[in-house]
């Protein structure tokens, strides 16, 4: 790739409830220094351009999950898709998450997608006294963690998924299943059977159809379809 | 009464009879595969005995049964994602399932009378 500045084609969906009657697209264009290699970099150069536009961000490093949005017909966060990726001479066409009610072009209201994940109770469980300093595990149960705690919460994962477009208020998505399995699989949180009975529900968590939507998108490359497979396997083995 | 509930405390029993039943269907579809490509329906007659065989008698009724459980699991989660009427889709599964009780009835007796 070259490093001289360049011009790159832009096409983001812009609403402003209380001007705008209905979103519409919008073509702009912006030049991009050798140093802007991420989306998100080309987007500040953006802001600072039109400082209209609108959308969330904060660590710039794949940390905080805050600038997750559709780039392209995908799911990703713009801090880490880089500029290389895009194929030259076509608009990158930046549109809102899908699936959740947008409060002004890529901002949306995340409120559904955090309650299904408070839903599953995202917090260890135990009520024996605290120990002295902490409750101890051994590396393999240890293992068992790796691939869940990751996730960031961007909402990549659920907002691609249709069952959630679907459901929203009641399926609880990969995101917050994922989370679900987290302290499942936990060998330190004694609420495994509650939690079990709890996503025992063809809403919950039998709206998944496996068709793996959330793996493809993961910016953190996590994989819920194999989260929610252990929780279905997990029951089938309490059940026989 | 608009609150939301979920929590049916069910759920698993019909996605494991789903997976059972989709491998006997894919089972009994590549025998008769087998069946066709060995001869079994070059005549009328050899297509009748072949039916008619015990063996593939019985497994026939368990394809038409599993066919019809696999059935009902889908539509139903067709009904449930796009009905949000309760009353609607009460009758909708109840439509559903004697259809699909009919047709199992249906099957069962054609392929008993051979």
């Amino acid at each position: 790739m070259t490093n001289a500045n360049r011009t790159v084609q832009f096409k983001i969906y812009r609403y402003d409830p209380d001007q705008d009657a209905k979103p519409y697209m919008q073509d702009i264009s912006v030049e991009l220094e050798s140093t802007d290699r991420k989306l998100l970099d080309a987007m500040v150069k953006l802001k600072a351009q039109d400082d209209s536009i609108s959308f969330r961000r904060s660590c710039r490093e794949g940390v905080c999950g805050s600038d997750a949005m559709n780039i392209n017909g995908k799911n990703g966060l713009a801090c880490l898709t880089a500029m290389e990726s895009f194929p030259e001479g076509k608009p990158i066409v930046l549109r809102p998450l899908p699936g959740l009610p947008v409060i002004r072009d890529l901002i949306v209201d995340m409120t559904q997608f955090f309650k299904q994940y408070n839903s599953i109770k995202p917090y260890l469980i135990n009520n024996d006294p605290p120990p002295e300093r902490e409750r101890l595990q051994s590396p393999e149960d240890r293992e068992e963690l790796n691939g869940l705690y990751e996730c960031i919460l961007c909402a990549c994962c659920t907002t691609s998924c249709p069952s959630f477009w679907w459901n929203p208020d009641k399926f609880v998505g990969p995101a917050g299943l994922l989370a679900a399995y987290r302290f499942i699989a936990d060998t330190r949180d004694q609420a495994t059977a509650e939690r079990l009975d709890d996503l025992e529900d063809p809403y919950r968590l039998f709206r998944c159809h496996t068709i793996m939507n959330c793996v493809d998108v993961c910016p953190k490359g996590l994989n819920p379809t194999k989260a929610i497979g252990k929780i279905k396997e997990m029951m089938v083995r309490r059940a026989v | 009464m608009n609150r939301l509930v979920v929590g049916a405390h069910y759920g698993l029993k019909d996605w494991l009879a789903q997976r059972i039943t989709g491998v006997i269907m894919a089972v009994y579809t590549l025998l008769m595969f087998a069946a066709v490509l060995g001869g079994a329906a070059a005549s009328r007659e050899a297509w009748q005995a072949f039916m008619g065989n015990g063996f593939i008698r019985f497994i026939s009724f368990l394809f038409i049964v599993s066919l019809c459980y696999h059935a009902w699991v889908g539509v139903r989660d067709i009904w449930m994602d796009y009905m949000n009427s309760a009353a609607v889709r009460v009758t909708l599964h109840v439509l559903t399932l004697l259809a699909l009780v009919g047709y199992a009835g249906w099957a069962v007796q054609i392929i008993w009378r051979l």
